[in-house]
């Protein structure tokens, strides 16, 4: 009975030890980010785009990074979008939802999720070359849309399993054709589809590896698909790669505005959530 | 078990059952309708005339295929090609499962209430406008009267009239049902099949859903499969009852919970086995 007592009280202080660690470790990565990042962020930083010097500890900003991510991760979660939804509905809706095909894709969209991005950045770069395209926003784009493809499927996926075999047959009962049911299920699972597009977000924004060859860098902002475009990642890793100490605090100016922004769409993603399930309720 | 299954098999007299109640129109026949799920023989040999604007409760034990026969009027198993349908289904003179025939067309026909109520992710109104607009019907004033008209015939006008742009799920269980009946109804159908639809439901969400339908009775045809015999005994005009895949019994609800033919009847209704 003791023993029993014991081994309670060590297992949930290792549970209590290990959440409470993760916990030090995000406010220790936020607390050198804020320390070192906010006294080098100033209203220059993200209203002009770097000027001459600007590695070099001059004047200017990452406007140009900042808005070339945003550019970047837009394109990208419009592209996959547009593929991984039909996917989805169809190995749910079309065919049946533990059909050996839907297995398949999703053991398929499995391993893909685990593929490191550096990969998915030298397959962005060799269709690229390919297809003789250079170092540019399109370039970025088709990378990260490669990298983001499954995580959005899977997400929009977990979601998509959960409807119930009612609310699928609901509309159906009323004379519905199988794509009006599908507008149904889309409506039904929207909520989830919110979720999934902000987690890819999040993920496709912070990511180094897959721009670093595909969507190169620029001190301006890209005005065509064509152009280079700088990103934030990048910007971070090039300024941190600086043996000037003002221009490394630069990068870590830049990564608070990364994590703002990440942050900024994680609480989005979680008040959209809850605003939602509530209309569910 | 099996020696009441050998039961049915000796003693064929399914057919009289058939043309127990000629003194009402049909308005769906069943002939020879055999449902075979993954290669199992579910219903079998099923032969049924349901009449016309009358209620008609289909009883059984669980697993005896009650709800695969309801499932099979308005064609639910067509998406699934692992059920294999056989047998002539009329709803007047139209064959359901005639090649020319539409399946939204049959589906039209009959509005189906599940057992559990599934409301569209979409507004009180709104759920009820969808079957109206689904058929093609956009102009404002004539959705606005179908979704009043729909939700004062199940009594739910009163109730949510304030709210009708909140969405549907906030719904109590009970009203959920009824709204599920009013979205049927809104595009009009001849018949109205419900699927244990009350077994869901509390007593009192329960009864007001069994008036309804006994209300309804002038206007519409209505198949209820129930577990329930109390209910059956409450609402039935006509009693089938159905046992391992089989029709057994069918005629007048007080012959059949008075009188019953059958022995295997007699022993469901006296408890003996459910």
């Amino acid at each position: 009975m003791i023993m029993k007592k014991l081994e309670e009280k060590i297992v949930k202080a290792l549970m209590i030890f290990a959440s409470v660690t993760i916990l030090m470790v995000l406010l220790y990565i936020l607390y050198i980010i804020i320390s070192k990042g906010l006294p080098s962020l100033t209203w220059d930083m993200v209203s002009k785009n770097p000027s001459g010097g600007f590695y070099l500890g001059k004047e200017g900003g990452i406007l140009n990074a900042i808005l070339g991510s945003l550019m970047l991760i837009a394109g990208s979660v419009a592209i996959s979008m547009c593929i991984s939804l039909p996917i989805v509905l169809y190995i749910n809706f079309i065919r049946k939802k533990d059909s050996r095909f839907s297995n398949v894709v999703r053991f398929s969209f499995d391993i893909l999720f685990g593929i490191p991005s550096i990969v998915y950045g030298a397959f962005g770069f060799m269709i690229m070359i390919y297809f003789g395209l250079q170092a540019s926003l399109l370039g970025g784009i088709i990378a990260v849309s490669l990298l983001i493809i499954p995580i959005m499927t899977r997400s929009i996926d977990e979601v998509a399993g959960s409807v119930t075999q009612d609310m699928i047959e609901a509309p159906k009962i009323l004379g519905a054709t199988k794509f009006e049911t599908v507008k149904v299920i889309v409506r039904q699972i929207s909520p989830g589809i919110t979720t999934a597009i902000l987690l890819s977000v999040g993920r496709g924004i912070g990511d180094a590896a897959t721009v670093l060859f595909t969507a190169g860098y620029t001190d301006s902002i890209p005005v065509s698909p064509m152009q280079p475009a700088a990103t934030l990642p990048l910007a971070i890793f090039f300024q941190l790669s600086s043996p000037i100490e003002e221009v490394q605090n630069r990068a870590y100016a830049a990564a608070l505005i990364l994590t703002i922004i990440i942050l900024l769409l994680s609480f989005s993603t979680r008040y959209f959530g809850r605003k939602m399930s509530k209309s569910k309720l | 078990m099996r020696a009441l299954s050998k039961d049915i098999v000796m003693n064929d007299t399914l057919t009289p059952f058939i043309d127990a109640h000629k003194t009402n129109k049909t308005h769906l026949t069943v002939e020879n309708l055999n449902v075979h799920i993954y290669g199992k023989h579910i219903l079998k040999k099923v032969n049924l005339s349901i009449p016309e604007k009358q209620i008609t409760c289909i009883i059984g034990p669980s697993g005896c295929g009650k709800t695969t026969l309801l499932r099979c009027f308005n064609r639910l198993h067509d998406d699934n090609s692992e059920v294999k349908v056989t047998g002539n289904i009329r709803i007047g003179n139209e064959d359901i499962y005639g090649s020319h025939v539409e399946v939204t067309h049959i589906r039209k026909k009959m509005g189906l209430l599940a057992q559990r109520p599934t409301v569209l992710p979409m507004s009180i109104y709104d759920n009820v406008a969808y079957g109206p607009r689904l058929y093609g019907i956009k102009r404002r004033r004539k959705v606005y009267e179908i979704v009043k008209h729909q939700l004062m015939a199940v009594g739910l006008w009163e109730e949510v009239k304030d709210r009708l742009k909140s969405p549907a799920v906030r719904l109590s269980i009970g009203q959920q049902q009824r709204l599920c009946l009013a979205r049927g109804l809104a595009v009009e159908p001849e018949m109205i099949l419900g699927d244990e639809a009350t077994s869901s439901l509390d007593p009192l969400a329960s009864t007001k859903v069994e008036e309804l339908f006994v209300k309804m009775k002038d206007t519409y045809s209505i198949v209820l499969v129930t577990h329930t015999l109390r209910q059956a005994k409450r609402i039935a005009d006509y009693v089938a009852f159905m046992y391992l895949g089989e029709l057994v019994e069918f005629g007048r609800a007080e012959e059949v919970f008075n009188n019953p033919k059958h022995k295997l009847t007699q022993q469901y209704l006296d408890g003996s086995f459910s």
